[in-house]
């Protein structure tokens, strides 16, 4: 039996211990009648345990990059490894797997599914993972407690705070311990104090060791990190690992 | 496949089903098609059964031969012989024809006087063998009988009386038992027409005749030949056989070529049977056409009414893409809503349908000539299930096609920040 949730490799499993492995990277839109170069050779590696953020103007290609890190689309050209694993020539049943069990997402728009609840949101992952609704339960439980939530759980969306909903939705992106977690503006749809909660909230899970991938326009969260990529006209121009 | 099915099946448990007002819609729609496609094929079906037995009403398997001219010069003979049948030739014909279960000739009276008591009214008289009783149908009503193979050896004066002619004399009274003078010459009345769905008739219902052993005709109008003659077969395929037996025999004793078709034209109810049987059939596949397109436009309802719940649903589509949901956990939900509300409109339909039929039943088809003629409404289990297996198709087709949209969802795109 092919048990999805049994990782080959934790991400710290391979020799070097890099996350993301990006080489030479391309993407380019075709809309029809134009070409969009959105990004125009990304070489970037990550290791486990990195909190990245990733700034630049608008239309510079921040997203585009974490759509491909996150395997939510396939790159024009280059090479990329996902925890060791080359992700191209997988068809998309498969990338929805390496998706499911490598890869949380965080969007600015929080994206939960309206008629569930908190709780419900959380098990999403988890049910896509083949995990058992009891185990499902309890994990995502946990979860919310670890986000602050251990009361909101039989809450709907629309009865959740902006900063509520988006501390559901990273308890969502954890729900499988995936090896990585992508943030697009985490804070873009946040007032200055949930932002800064979410802010501490991505920081403390960097303390606890996991590896991070935030896309920012927020000065003061991109000073929270490790290491700030800047991108331009879809190529890295900085790449800057804050000394400790 | 086990997680699969635990997938589809919770998400299609946890999707918000439909707005209720759609919903309804939907279903109400789907019922309508039901209900129409049901009601045509039982109406057919009800049809069919009437024609069948009005068909049936004359006699089964039975070909009726009357008297011909030749058209064909034969062995020297001339054409335009006239050709009849007497009383005699029935044995003859019987030994000719080991292909036929049964044959007899027939005399008629046309305008007979009938008086009973004060009541005097003319009507039609014929002699016929006693097997008339079974080969034409005269099954006679509680209480009375038809002639036998004695009476008619005997030539007993007793009358056998449609009932719609036996209505005409006697009224409201039982006419079994009394005596009728049938021009000016008394019978006893034995018996009398149990009503009957009767669609051929060769010389005017039965119901509005009366019926004498043929010997007891021969002797009170001193006539021999017949006006007719009628023979039967076991099973429609060896009518053939049995009419070349008959063409053969009668050619041999009345010298005219056997090919005459001029003279051994005759009414074959088997064939006519057969014509009958394919028409309906044809009628009945009209109306399931007609009916199956309802419920086409109602699948149709559907499925445009699931194409726009997954336009709505796109972002939260792409949402669960994001989070790892296979392609079929997408489409599956909405493959089985498609069938939920086709199946549940179908149920309802059905339920509608059987109600309307049972109704049909509690009314009276006496005094009421539609049903009479046209007959009640009758569902089948043939009809039941190709029903059931076009809601089926129609349902997969109306979720799949909605379903198949939903999978074509780019996460990457929908999932962008505008
Ligand atoms: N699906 C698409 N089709 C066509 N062009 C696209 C598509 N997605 C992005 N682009 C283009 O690619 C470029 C990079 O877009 P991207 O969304 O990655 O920018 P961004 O850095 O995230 O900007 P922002 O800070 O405004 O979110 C832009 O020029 C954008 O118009
Ligand atoms: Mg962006």
């Amino acid at each position: 039996m092919n048990w999805p949730l049994k990782k080959k490799n934790n991400g710290d499993g391979n020799s070097n211990g890099h996350i993301i492995e990006m080489l030479g990277i391309t993407k380019v839109y075709d809309t029809g009648k134009i070409q969009v170069e959105a990004l125009k050779g990304i070489d970037l590696v990550v290791d486990k345990g990195e909190f990245v953020a990733v700034v630049g103007p608008s239309g510079s290609g921040k997203s585009t990059l974490l759509n491909l890190v996150g395997c939510l689309d396939t790159p024009s050209g280059g090479t990329y490894m996902l925890g060791g694993e080359a992700v191209a020539g997988l068809d998309r049943d498969q990338l929805a797997d390496v998706r499911n069990r490598r890869v949380g997402f965080v969007f600015q728009n929080f994206n939960l599914l309206p008629q569930l609840t908190a709780l419900e949101n959380v098990e999403m992952p988890m049910l896509f993972g083949g995990m058992g609704r009891r185990e499902r339960r309890r994990r995502a439980k946990e979860h919310l407690d670890r986000v602050g939530l251990g009361d909101r759980v039989e809450h709907r969306p629309t009865e959740l705070s902006g900063g509520q909903m988006q501390r559901v939705a990273i308890a969502r992106a954890l729900a499988m311990e995936p090896d990585i977690v992508l943030a697009d503006e985490p804070t873009g749809n946040l007032d200055t104090g949930s932002g800064s909660d979410v802010m501490s909230l991505m920081t403390e899970l960097w303390g606890q060791g996991r590896t991070l991938v935030v896309v920012t326009h927020d000065k003061t969260l991109a000073s929270r990190a490790g290491r700030v990529v800047e991108i331009r006209d879809g190529v890295v121009v900085t790449d800057e690992r804050a000394v400790a | 496949m086990g997680r699969d099915f635990s997938v589809i099946a919770t998400l299609f448990f946890k999707a918000s089903s439909l707005q209720k007002k759609r919903a309804i819609l939907t279903v109400a729609a789907i019922a309508w098609g039901t209900v129409a496609i049901l009601m045509l094929l039982a109406f057919g079906e009800g049809l069919r059964h009437q024609m069948v037995k009005a068909r049936r009403g004359m006699g089964q398997n039975i070909a009726v031969w009357w008297s011909g001219e030749t058209s064909k010069v034969w062995q020297g003979l001339p054409e335009g012989r006239r050709i009849q049948a007497r009383l005699d030739d029935l044995d003859y014909l019987r030994a000719k024809m080991p292909s036929s279960t049964g044959i007899l000739g027939e005399m008629t009276s046309w305008q007979t006087t009938l008086t009973w008591g004060t009541t005097t009214i003319t009507g039609r008289v014929t002699g016929a063998n006693w097997e008339y009783g079974e080969m034409r149908h005269h099954y006679p009503q509680a209480g009375g009988r038809f002639f036998n193979a004695n009476d008619q050896r005997d030539k007993k004066r007793v009358i056998f009386l449609g009932n719609q002619l036996a209505e005409d004399i006697f009224g409201e009274v039982n006419p079994v038992g009394e005596i009728l003078q049938v021009a000016s010459v008394p019978y006893l009345v034995i018996g009398v027409l149990n009503p009957k769905l009767q669609m051929g008739t060769y010389k005017g219902p039965d119901e509005m005749g009366a019926v004498i052993p043929i010997t007891t005709f021969s002797a009170q109008w001193s006539r021999q030949w017949l006006h007719n003659v009628v023979f039967k077969v076991g099973v429609a395929e060896d009518m053939p056989r049995a009419r070349e037996e008959f063409a053969q025999a009668l050619s041999a004793k009345y010298r005219f070529d056997p090919a005459d078709e001029q003279v051994t034209a005759l009414w074959d109810t088997a064939e006519g049977g057969k014509t009958l049987a394919a028409e309906m059939r044809r009628f009945q596949i009209f109306l399931g056409i007609i009916g199956a397109l309802t419920l086409l436009v109602g699948g149709i309802g559907v499925a445009n009414i699931m194409y726009a719940v997954v336009k709505e649903k796109t972002r939260e589509i792409g949402v669960q893409m994001a989070i790892g949901a296979h392609r079929s956990w997408i489409t599956g939900p909405f493959v089985l809503q498609g069938m939920t509300y086709t199946l549940l409109g179908g149920a309802f339909g059905l339920v509608v349908a059987i109600i309307l039929v049972l109704l049909f039943q509690l009314v009276p088809v006496e005094g009421n000539d539609a049903i009479a003629f046209l007959g009640k409404p009758t569902l089948s289990a043939e009809i039941a299930v190709s029903t059931a297996a076009l809601l089926g198709f129609i349902g997969i087709l109306a979720g799949y096609f909605p379903a198949r949209r939903a999978a074509t969802v780019d996460p990457a795109e929908t999932l962008r920040y505008e």
